[in-house]
């Protein structure tokens, strides 16, 4: 037999297709493709909401007609056709399930392909999670004994239906329906997403996950996210995303709203894992997300991410800290291999005296991938005494890929404090040398140093999803070594 | 009729009024039309987000201001650095006052654009070098478009020039409202060292606008440094765009020291076409009032192994707003660069501003770059430490602010510009103590 050599291998890399590339064939409803007033009003009634959500859906889209789609990120990439894609796409299999047991076991054993066993999840790490797949969510776990505590967590149509007076309050204040152009046309079409409350002074006793993935060809994921911790509350989020292969670009555009109240804490962590398109750079996933949170008085919110997949990333999570003493935090890691785009960074905007931020940033690049860093710090005339440190590291694979840093600092008031680092460098050979000479070949040393660079922000994320964080790493970074 | 319209319209009438031969024409013609599509650019231009110039562009200006009365050079002394033997090229309203200059034919060329632009002796190196690294931009193009009248610059191989060159533009005001668009050509050959001081002074409280460009040419193993003194009249206008192409092994330093001035904004741009190239960038701002300060810089690296150093400084009172937008681009073919880039500020009163904006982009993996902004006050403890030993509140700040920008002014190499800028600072500070402690 001959021997297994390193070319082999790398061939093997190469041909390797995304792990997750599968499609399971559950019917699905789907809406006549292309977007108007009628489509909107259709997806409205589907989802049997009352007639003020219908008349802020139709707000939106008027809003989102006469707005133009940004130009100003720094990827490239071919505009999607709004017209050819098909709003609305709900698996068929109803009414909804008391226990998993009724659920289509299709759709479990997908679920047990991503590694994401249900009842596994639900017994050993007491993770209750709101499971969307295309958009309506099936399944929802631990419902009651968050119930017990008083803790809302359900789809966002859910609580369209049940809880409409805090929807009606919050839905839209922090993304209004205008503030861009994806945000405009989620409001339109969102089709589900989560919803959370925490009462006061509750302390969420488990973390509260959803899983989310796209399924039906030419279908985008328009979700919403909607997180309120009222006064005193805590409240940790995660949000895991796997995507199957398709060749055809998918568009993702969410909206994510997160409510910290006085003294309220909410630590929100994203995996992002979809479909970045094969090694020419064909197919793969648009994500275009706004994620934006409010901090009243002592209040914090914590954005954590690892962004490993899709082909084009625009994405900001931002922290607008209202209150007098809130903080703001940002941790990310973004990895980008072959042709992925990835345009990532926040926003910190101090308004309240005393206020902190912090921004940690970690880009890797490889192959033939773009990735920045894209940030605002701003502060505010009566933002006194606010304290802002950010950090961007970038690591660069190869000399074909590039990383960028756009940092915007915006200061008012002379007693900000701001600290702006940026480096920029590549994995040095004498540690890829340390690491060979006591055996550990060349690639497993590469996911090592990745590793330790980007220990401060994995060690941020909850333990299960700090362990699928760093198989994420190496799986992404597969094959990029030359 | 505004501004932009006045200019077009008066670029025929200025055309039929210079003799030029046709290339330089095509060059200029292209420009207007570069200008007449874009205009001036405004706040939603990336590169202008927070720099206006609606307030500057209000004024009726006069784009060919009428010959000036002689002025004398007691009365402007004060802007030369006058202690140190130099070669000077002085313009009062944009024309040439010969009396004012001391220029030279001796070995170097130190002299006019008009003469470079008309003479044949010199075609050779405007067709090689005019315009070919000025940008496109419409302010630049603007510029291009009236290229006439500036400083001429050419230093042949293996010159060592040992008194500095100093570039003075005067307005005097005769008019109500000045536009001035000076443009300077600086091409320094292999080996030589040329040492230059441009300052742009306005002697009356008239609106002055002056859009200023400025190509340098540093060839292989050549040395340039320049000294930027920025230190106008509250109604004076600056755009400075500067732009520098550097090749093997050559160096060359900016320094750029904004005092003065309604609006500067620099634009300062190196290309690195060579081999271990070093570019520094440097700069000090310390401005009050209503004053803007902008510094725009951009350094490419085109090639392996070179490096830039950026390091601006800035103190910030009253109303006044800074912006710093640093831009270091590494090309993938550039690997071994070390580029450094860091900005810092310091905001004395409520009212000030500072919008910082370091950028990178990289795309070769071998390299180092990184960059640093702060923005932060005065240690109270530090003052506190210097009050108690019996300094004054007002000098103690003053003497720690100094040593704030100090990183700066080391690099400095002619000691009397130093002490000019030591006694600008003092003014600027409003303390009457000399920092060459």
């Amino acid at each position: 037999m001959s021997k297994y050599t390193e070319d082999d291998l790398r061939e093997e890399l190469k041909s390797k297709e995304y792990e997750y590339g599968f499609y399971t064939d559950i019917e699905s409803e789907t809406f006549p493709v292309g977007l108007s007033e009628e489509i909107v009003v259709a997806i409205s009634r589907k989802k049997e909401e009352p007639q003020w959500m219908t008349d802020w859906r139709l707000e939106a889209f008027r809003i989102w007609k006469e707005m133009e789609e940004p130009e100003w990120a720094n990827v490239n990439y071919e505009k999607p056709d709004f017209q050819a894609i098909s709003y609305y796409s709900a698996p068929n299999s109803k009414p909804k399930y008391e226990s998993l047991d009724e659920v289509d076991p299709e759709l479990l054993a997908t679920f047990e392909k991503l590694g994401i066993s249900l009842d596994e999840q639900k017994k050993l790490s007491g993770v209750a999670m709101d499971v969307v797949v295309d958009s309506v969510s099936v399944a929802t776990t631990f419902k009651k004994t968050l119930a017990e505590k008083g803790i809302i967590f359900c789809s966002i149509s859910e609580a369209i239906q049940e809880h409409p007076e805090l929807v009606r309050k919050y839905l839209g204040t922090i993304v209004p329906q205008k503030d861009n152009f994806y945000a405009a046309l989620n409001s339109a079409v969102f089709s589900d997403g989560s919803f959370c409350y925490i009462p006061k002074g509750v302390r969420c006793p488990m973390e509260l996950s959803t899983y989310f993935r796209i399924n039906q060809a030419g279908t985008g994921q328009f979700e919403r996210t909607l997180v309120i911790a009222d006064e005193s509350s805590y409240v940790s989020y995660l949000e895991g995303c796997t995507a199957p292969s398709r060749d055809e670009n998918q568009l993702h555009a969410a909206v994510v709203e997160l409510i910290a109240l006085d003294n309220a804490e909410i630590k929100y962590s994203t995996v992002q894992n979809w479909y970045p398109g094969n090694a020419e750079g064909k197919g793969g996933v648009f994500n275009f997300v706004t994620k934006r949170g409010l901090c009243e008085d002592n209040a914090k919110i914590s954005w954590t991410q690892v962004e490993t997949g899709s082909a084009v990333t625009w994405k900001y999570p931002s922290c607008v800290l209202k209150g007098d003493n809130s903080v703001g935090e940002f941790y990310s890691i973004a990895v980008t291999n072959n042709y992925q785009q990835a345009d990532t960074g926040t926003k910190m905007i101090h308004l309240g005296k005393n206020t902190k931020s912090t921004i940690i940033s970690k880009g890797i690049s490889a192959g033939k991938s773009q990735n920045s860093y894209r940030g605002l710090v701003q502060v505010n005339s009566r933002a006194e005494n606010a304290r802002n440190f950010s950090q961007c590291d970038s690591l660069l694979m190869g000399n074909e890929c590039g990383a960028h840093t756009f940092p915007y600092i915006e200061t008012k008031n002379k007693s900000a404090q701001i600290e702006h680092e940026a480096t920029t460098s590549k994995i040095g050979e004498d540690q890829i040398f340390y690491c060979n000479q006591r055996g550990i070949d060349t690639e497993k040393a590469i996911a090592l140093i990745v590793n330790g660079f980007s220990k401060e922000v994995l060690n941020k994320l909850p333990m299960e999803f700090a362990v699928e964080a760093q198989k994420l790493l190496e799986i992404s970074l597969e094959g990029s070594v030359g | 009729m505004d501004l932009k319209e006045k200019l077009v319209s008066s670029f025929l009438a200025f055309e039929n009024r210079v003799d030029l031969d046709s290339e330089v024409h095509d060059i200029r013609s292209q420009a207007i039309k570069n200008f007449e599509t874009s205009g001036f650019p405004t706040k939603k231009d990336e590169a202008w987000k927070y720099t206006s110039l609606k307030g500057v562009l209000k004024h009726d200006y006069s784009v060919f201001p009428k010959h000036a009365d002689a002025i004398d050079y007691k009365d402007v002394k004060e802007y030369f650095i006058h202690d140190i033997e130099s070669y000077k090229i002085v313009f009062v309203d944009g024309k040439y006052s010969s009396h004012l200059s001391k220029t030279t034919h001796d070995g170097i060329d130190v002299c006019l654009m008009s003469a470079a632009l008309t003479k044949t002796k010199y075609k050779i190196l405007i067709d090689n070098y005019f315009n070919k690294i000025a940008e496109k931009d419409s302010i630049t193009s603007l510029n291009t478009a009236f290229a006439s009248e500036g400083a001429f610059i050419h230093i042949p191989k293996g010159k060592i020039v040992e008194k500095p060159i100093q570039i003075l533009h005067f307005s005097t005001g005769k008019e109500s409202a000045t536009m001035l668009q000076p443009r300077n050509l600086i091409v320094v050959d292999e080996n030589s060292h040329v040492q230059i001081i441009e300052r742009h002074q306005s002697l009356t409280g008239n609106p002055v606008l002056t859009n200023s460009v400025t190509e340098i040419f540093t060839n292989k193993r050549a040395i340039v440094d320049y000294y930027k003194i920025q230190n106008d009249r509250q109604e004076a206008s600056l755009i400075d765009n500067t732009f520098i192409s550097q090749k093997d092994q050559s160096i060359c330093s900016v320094h750029t020291f904004s005092f003065g001035g309604k609006l500067t904004r620099n634009n300062l741009n190196f290309y690195q076409k060579g081999e271990r190239i070093d570019s520094i960038l440097k700069g000090v701002t310390i401005i009050g009032g209503k004053q803007h300060v902008d510094h725009n810089t951009l350094v490419h690296h085109i090639e392996p192994n070179c490096e830039s150093h950026q390091d601006y400084k800035g103190i910030f009172d009253q109303s006044a707003t800074g912006v710093f937008n640093g831009k270091v681009v590494v090309n993938k073919e550039a690997q071994k660069t070390n580029a450094f880039q860091a900005n810092n500020n310091i905001l004395v009163s409520d009212k000030a501003t500072i919008n910082t904006k370091p950028q990178l982009e990289i795309f070769a993996d071998d390299v180092k770059c990184s960059h640093g902004c702060t923005i932060g006050q005065i240690d109270e403890s530090a003052l506190f430490y210097m009050r108690s030993r019996g300094i004054p509140e007002k000098e103690a700040r003053a003497l720690l602010m100094y040593a704030f920008s100090n990183n700066v002014l080391e690099s400095v190499k002619i000691p009397q510009i130093k002490n000019r800028i030591n006694t600008l600072i003092a003014e600027k500070l409003d303390v009457n103590i000399g920092f060459d402690l």
